[in-house]
């Protein structure tokens, strides 16, 4: 019997591995061949729609990267609280008896990307998938997880909130021109300050550097306040996009280069730009100590710098309007301040000196976006757009956005809620001085392989040799052939 | 047995005898059971099926998977190109592999074999005789480390070891020391110790039960201390259950990927024990083939530890 019980054991054991591989590897998700016969049966029912017991009823799935308590409370909250009731009840109007269930879920973006990667190739996954990034459009439209809307739905196409929508973010959630879900909204990047510390330092409340250097001269200037991290600026993989993004990228738009160039179709090689960007890194982490090496390699360390500077340990922060809104409003759950629309202040991101930054501007930012997508394998597609339409309805917005304004993808709705000052900010004087990520599928790879680049210099390697191994890394990915020099 | 058996049926082979009741009855010998071809088949096959799809099936579509450029995302996980044994070298002469495999070995000789083993056979050893309410508490408080999910533990850890308001840190009063950082793979190491000590230490003690009386009291009679007595008496006694726990806490602490709750497998790649490389290569990196090839070798590590493991239990059962 022993022999039994650890043998058991040991198949269990042996087994792990490789059943973990054969999931992922369980299907292709080849498109379903009779796909177009869903969208077509499900028309019939609204034409003629026969209120009471001779509809069947309806049960649809809406994903969301928010969960109540948690990340982004404020969106699961409007979800479940109004969203879903009033889109069942404005359904049961019509007729139609739909139950909608909300899966949320409080993951890193990373994880949650990998969470519907997996889903969709397994033919399965909700049927309305929010907290999609616009970059990951290319990647997954590619492996044929997800399809053009008009494919899927082609009534999706005579919306009329298409016409609200400015082109340039419909094309967060397009690839090769066609439509693959609805944009939720853009953003742009800032460096955050705490006016407090500031004054404490002797720095002027309206501050607004024109170079690299003024940031480090600030930031030299608060490190002679006790237990302040001068700047936190985001590096290393476990920081993930957010590195990217709020790093890497704003910086290299400041040495007038671009990590793609549309123009050319080639990437930005290890040596020139990314060299500067690197050796900003190690001004900031090197042996002045400008910000805190260790912060960057925390498996937490995003969500423990967004602690930090909501109790004002932290001086200076490069991130996007997501943390004004989301982050330290005083209605979060992550990081509240309740005095933050007095101490918080904000500059635009200068470039390494005035004139350096792509076009010869003085100032850049970077911005994204994500949205909705409609999950091609859904069985009730019609109900399913119904659904991402009604939640990007100009009534599903105001109330959504009414007391937490952000820029959304609607013109007529931004009109409409955007007093806050700083998303005012965000609109007047960042959207138009902005950068977007290439949406290309290599594009998640070489984030990485940025992020690892930042992440050596942060622990210590030269700017140099994380350069060269840059350099050789992204020829790995996009090939040698691809790339600028 | 299987000797006895084939004796049995050589002189019935069908030569002079064919034909007569006797060796007719003596062929049916074998179904023991009575069953029959057909039936005895009915039995067996939905053991060999649920093997064949859980065990066999995953292994060799691994196999394939690992010959191929297969990812997550984009246009290779649409149509996943054959690339030979390109993984596989890749593998073999990438830094990262080779220093994962490197911190894997470190990680089971430290927290399975050093860690494991020794504090489980010490709690053993010690409560043997202790009475039986302090064994009970402190049986109880190992066994709860060990049913608790890894994910309770790993939240757990995450707060003593935290570097800003960590209870460690309260207690050393080394504030702001950021442990998992700063002593990864040590804070790995004892975080697999408390999470998988209780193993060892129950079958050491039912091991510890089984020794004859006789012996320890001859043992105590002669004056042996307690060294002699462990090296003489108890070690030669429970040499086989030593071995089994040898072999098992290896093979599951070359797999366990609970770490990951703790690090990430950071900072960098300070952490990134096998499971946790393989994890992050197929899944956050999405590259799936290469992933499938890892684990492919992975895979012939296990079954070389299981084989190990299978032979000396032969031996044992033989002698």
């Amino acid at each position: 019997m022993k022999t039994h019980t650890k043998r058991g054991r040991l198949a269990a054991a042996l087994l792990a591995p490789a059943l973990v591989l054969a999931a992922c590897g369980g299907d292709d998700a080849d498109p379903e061949p009779d796909e177009p016969d869903n969208g077509e049966a499900a028309p019939d029912d609204e034409d003629d729609p026969e209120p009471g017991d001779d509809v069947a009823p309806v049960a649809i799935t809406l994903a969301e990267n928010a969960i109540r308590g948690g990340k982004n409370t404020e969106a699961a909250e409007w979800i479940e609280d109004w969203a879903i009731p009033e889109f069942e009840s404005m359904m049961a109007d019509e007729g139609f008896d739909i139950t909608v269930t909300f899966e949320g879920s409080g993951a890193d973006d990373e994880d949650y990307k990998t969470t519907i990667a997996l889903d969709l190739s397994t033919g399965g996954g909700p049927d309305v998938i929010g907290g999609f990034d616009g970059i990951w459009v290319g990647e997954f439209a590619q492996a044929n997880y997800i399809q053009p809307l008009d494919d899927i739905y082609p009534e999706s196409s005579n919306w009329d909130g298409w016409d609200q929508i400015p082109d340039a973010v419909q094309q967060n959630m397009s690839f090769n021109d066609q439509r693959y879900g609805i944009p939720g909204g853009t953003d742009g990047r800032v460096i955050y300050f705490n006016k407090e510390l500031f004054a404490d330092a002797g720095l002027p409340e309206d501050w607004q550097p024109t170079s690299w250097e003024e940031i480090l001269d600030a930031a030299r200037a608060l490190k002679q306040l006790d237990g302040v991290v001068p700047i936190q600026l985001n590096g290393g993989v476990s920081m993930g996009e957010a590195t990217t993004m709020q790093g890497f990228l704003p910086l290299m738009a400041g040495t007038g280069a671009a990590v793609y160039s549309e123009d050319s179709g080639l990437w930005q090689g290890g040596s020139g730009e990314v060299e500067q960007v690197l050796e900003f890194y190690a001004a900031v982490y090197g042996d002045e100590e400008l910000g805190d090496p260790l912060l960057q390699q925390e498996a937490a360390g995003r969500d423990n710098s967004f602690l930090m500077f909501s109790e004002g340990e932290i001086g200076m922060l490069i991130e996007g309007d997501y943390l004004w809104r989301a982050v330290i409003n005083p209605g979060s759950d992550l990081a509240p301040m309740e005095n933050r629309d007095e101490v918080i202040g904000w500059a635009k991101i200068p470039a390494r000196e005035p004139g350096a930054g792509i076009d010869g501007q003085d100032f850049v930012s970077m911005s994204g976006g994500g949205g909705r997508v409609l999950n091609p394998n859904t069985e009730s597609p019609e109900v399913a757009w119904r659904l991402m339409e009604f939640l990007d309805s100009p009534e599903a917005l105001l109330a959504r956005h009414a007391d937490d304004p952000r820029i959304t993808s609607r013109t007529d709705v931004n009109e409409q809620i955007i007093d806050d000052e700083m998303i005012s900010f965000i609109a007047e004087e960042v959207l138009p001085i902005t950068f977007y990520r290439p949406g290309l599928e290599e594009y998640p790879q070489v984030s990485i392989a940025l992020q690892e680049a930042t992440e050596a210099v942060v622990t210590g390697t030269s700017p140099e040799d994380a350069a060269g191994q840059y350099q050789s890394t992204l020829e790995g990915i996009v090939g040698a052939e691809n790339i600028n020099d | 047995m299987p000797r006895t058996s084939t004796t049995d049926h050589e002189p019935l082979g069908p030569g002079e005898n064919a034909g007569s009741q006797r060796p007719e009855k003596r062929r049916t010998d074998p179904d023991a059971a009575g069953l029959g071809r057909a039936r005895a088949t009915a039995f067996v096959v939905p053991a060999l099926v649920l093997i064949g799809v859980f065990l066999i099936f995953p292994a060799l579509w691994t196999l394939y998977l690992g010959v191929t450029n297969w990812r997550l995302t984009g246009l290779a996980a649409a149509e996943p190109e054959f690339v030979g044994l390109d993984n596989y070298i890749d593998a073999l002469t990438d830094d990262r592999f080779l220093s994962s495999l490197y911190r894997t070995f470190v990680f089971v000789i430290g927290s399975a074999i050093l860690g494991q083993m020794v504090l489980g056979f010490t709690i053993a050893w010690v409560m043997r005789r202790t009475n039986k309410l302090v064994r009970g508490f402190v049986e109880t408080l190992v066994l709860i480390a060990w049913i608790l999910p890894a994910s309770v533990i790993a939240w757990l850890w995450l707060v003593l070891l935290d570097r800003r308001s960590g209870t460690l840190n309260a207690l050393l009063g080394t504030e702001g020391t950021a442990w998992l950082l700063e002593y990864p793979m040590q804070s790995i190491i004892a975080f697999n110790i408390f999470n998988g000590t209780a193993f060892s230490m129950l079958l050491f003690s039912s091991a510890l039960a089984s020794i004859p009386p006789s012996q320890m009291e001859t043992a105590r009679m002669v004056g042996a201390g307690t060294w002699a007595t462990l090296r003489d008496v108890v070690f030669p006694n429970i040499r086989g259950h030593i071995l089994t726990v040898l072999l098992l806490v290896t093979l599951w602490t070359f797999n366990v990927f609970a770490p990951f709750l703790l690090t990430g497998g950071g900072p960098g790649q300070q952490t990134e024990i096998f499971p946790v490389l393989i994890y992050r290569m197929a899944l956050q990196t999405g590259e799936l083939g290469r992933g499938a090839a890892f684990s492919l070798i992975m895979i012939v590590i296990n079954l070389v530890i299981a084989l190990v493991y299978l032979r000396v239990l032969r031996e044992r059962r033989q002698s």
